[in-house]
């Protein structure tokens, strides 16, 4: 036994990849067992590894956690990106959903049938611009701060860079009008356990390609 | 001024209900603002009252939260229900995480077709029976225990109570198969602020029926 967290899921972004960012961010080394059959994931739920019968799932100290806000929820605290009491975690918590909505927005996307997918992207893009990254730009502006809670790296600048990249990629120019934004996205970018996940070679995962959605689908289906 | 915590939403379970039934269950009075028209959200939206553009929100501790997982986290660590270390707090957000999802579920029901609702309630039902409820039987059965983590009333015993009830709206007989959880949900609706939260008179909310859901739609312009 290593000692590492181990992740149990797809070889893909999908829900566990905020955790491979926060692990990553956290300086944390973790192992990776990819879920590629069916007969894969129905044998974890034979032998009762997942506690709701889902993946995501983390070995770590010697839970089997799921859930995925439980397992973030986890590793932010017990790696100090929590903030330091009760009201930062508030703060912390709103900012972190807020983007969750967003990713889930994003996410849909792929569940959209054909003829409606770049309508629906293009509201989602507008949601971002609109209802989204002003909160944050506005945060920053307030009070001048290189991260968003309590001066200090938490868990809601790891999500805001994941998020602003993942929306960077529909849409290039999303942060233009966004000027804290985009020095935030190159200050924390270059933080050096961040920088290390962005680089080729990391854990980061790619987007799902097309090709691969029906193999995906029979996974889980 | 320390005021009681205001709840901004309809008047209706939505949610914004664990948030209701959290507060009650910790003792804690609370005051209710209820949106009742499209201009009461769009006045709270144009004030700047709405993090997100969105309700639930709640004033509490002058801060106006806003996303019900920040504000139950929030209400959860503030009352002492939260567990006494890192790991049972973990264990706490995994078992609230699962009746989240199964009451997510049912939540959505009054707003789809009257196909997809019959279609739905018997997902419901199946995942009750086969993926949520023995989950918890079994931690009740493992430890013995009057609650499910570290032997002291948390959020995660507030949150299986109102789901356990909201599930049995759905279907009566549903904790026929789990005798833990009978005896739990008669435990715990026996707690004295639980007992008051479940009598007629308290801010608890019924069931959506066709004229709410017929204006949260013309509130919300879905």
């Amino acid at each position: 036994m290593s000692g590492k967290p181990r992740l149990t899921y797809i070889n893909g972004r999908g829900r566990m990849e905020p955790v491979r960012w926060l692990l990553a961010a956290a300086g944390v080394e973790f192992e990776e067992n990819f879920v590629e059959t069916k007969e894969q994931l129905e044998k974890l739920i034979k032998d009762g590894d997942l506690l709701f019968q889902q993946v995501p799932m983390v070995e770590i100290d010697g839970m089997k956690m799921v859930q995925t806000r439980a397992i973030l929820n986890y590793i932010a605290g017990k790696y100090n990106l929590y903030g330091k009491d009760l009201k930062e975690r508030a703060l912390i918590d709103m900012y972190v959903e807020g983007l969750a909505d967003l990713n889930e927005l994003i996410s849909s996307n792929f569940f959209q049938p054909a003829d409606k997918k770049e309508e629906h992207l293009a509201t989602v893009m507008d949601k971002a611009a609109t209802r989204y990254f002003p909160v944050y730009e506005k945060v920053l502006k307030g009070h001048g701060q290189d991260f968003l809670v309590g001066n200090k790296l938490s868990r809601a600048d790891v999500q805001l860079l994941e998020i602003i990249l993942l929306v960077e990629e529909s849409k290039p120019d999303i942060l233009a009008k966004f000027p804290l934004l985009q020095s935030f996205k190159a200050k924390t970018s270059n933080i050096p356990n961040i920088k290390k996940f962005l680089q080729p070679g990391s854990q980061r995962k790619q987007p799902i390609q097309e090709k691969d959605i029906p193999r995906l689908m029979q996974i889980f289906h | 001024m320390a005021g009681k915590p205001k709840l901004h939403y309809t008047c209706g379970r939505g949610k914004m209900e664990s948030i209701r039934w959290l507060l009650a269950a910790a003792g804690v009075e609370f005051e209710e603002q209820f949106i009742e028209k499209n201009e009461h959200l769009e006045k709270l939206r144009k004030d700047g009252d709405l993090l997100f553009q969105q309700v639930p929100m709640v004033e509490i501790d002058g801060m106006k939260m806003v996303q019900t997982r920040a504000i139950l986290s929030y209400i959860a660590g503030k009352y002492n229900l939260y567990g006494k270390d890192l790991k049972e707090r973990a264990w706490i957000d995994m078992y609230v995480e699962g009746t989240t999802d199964l009451m997510g579920l049912i939540m959505q029901l009054p707003l789809q077709s009257a196909e997809m609702r019959e279609k739905n309630l018997a997902l419901i039902i199946e995942r009750a029976k086969t993926r949520y409820f023995p989950v918890y039987e079994k931690a009740l059965k493992d430890h013995g225990h009057d609650y499910l983590v570290g032997n002291k009333f948390s959020w995660a015993d507030i949150h299986l109570l109102e789901a356990i009830l909201m599930v049995e709206e759905c279907k009566p007989d549903i904790l026929s198969a789990f005798p833990q959880l009978q005896a739990f949900k008669g435990r715990i609706s026996n707690i004295p602020t639980i007992k008051k939260f479940l009598q007629p008179g308290s801010q608890r909310k019924p069931p959506a029926d066709d004229k709410y859901i017929a204006n949260v739609r013309k509130i919300f312009n879905i």
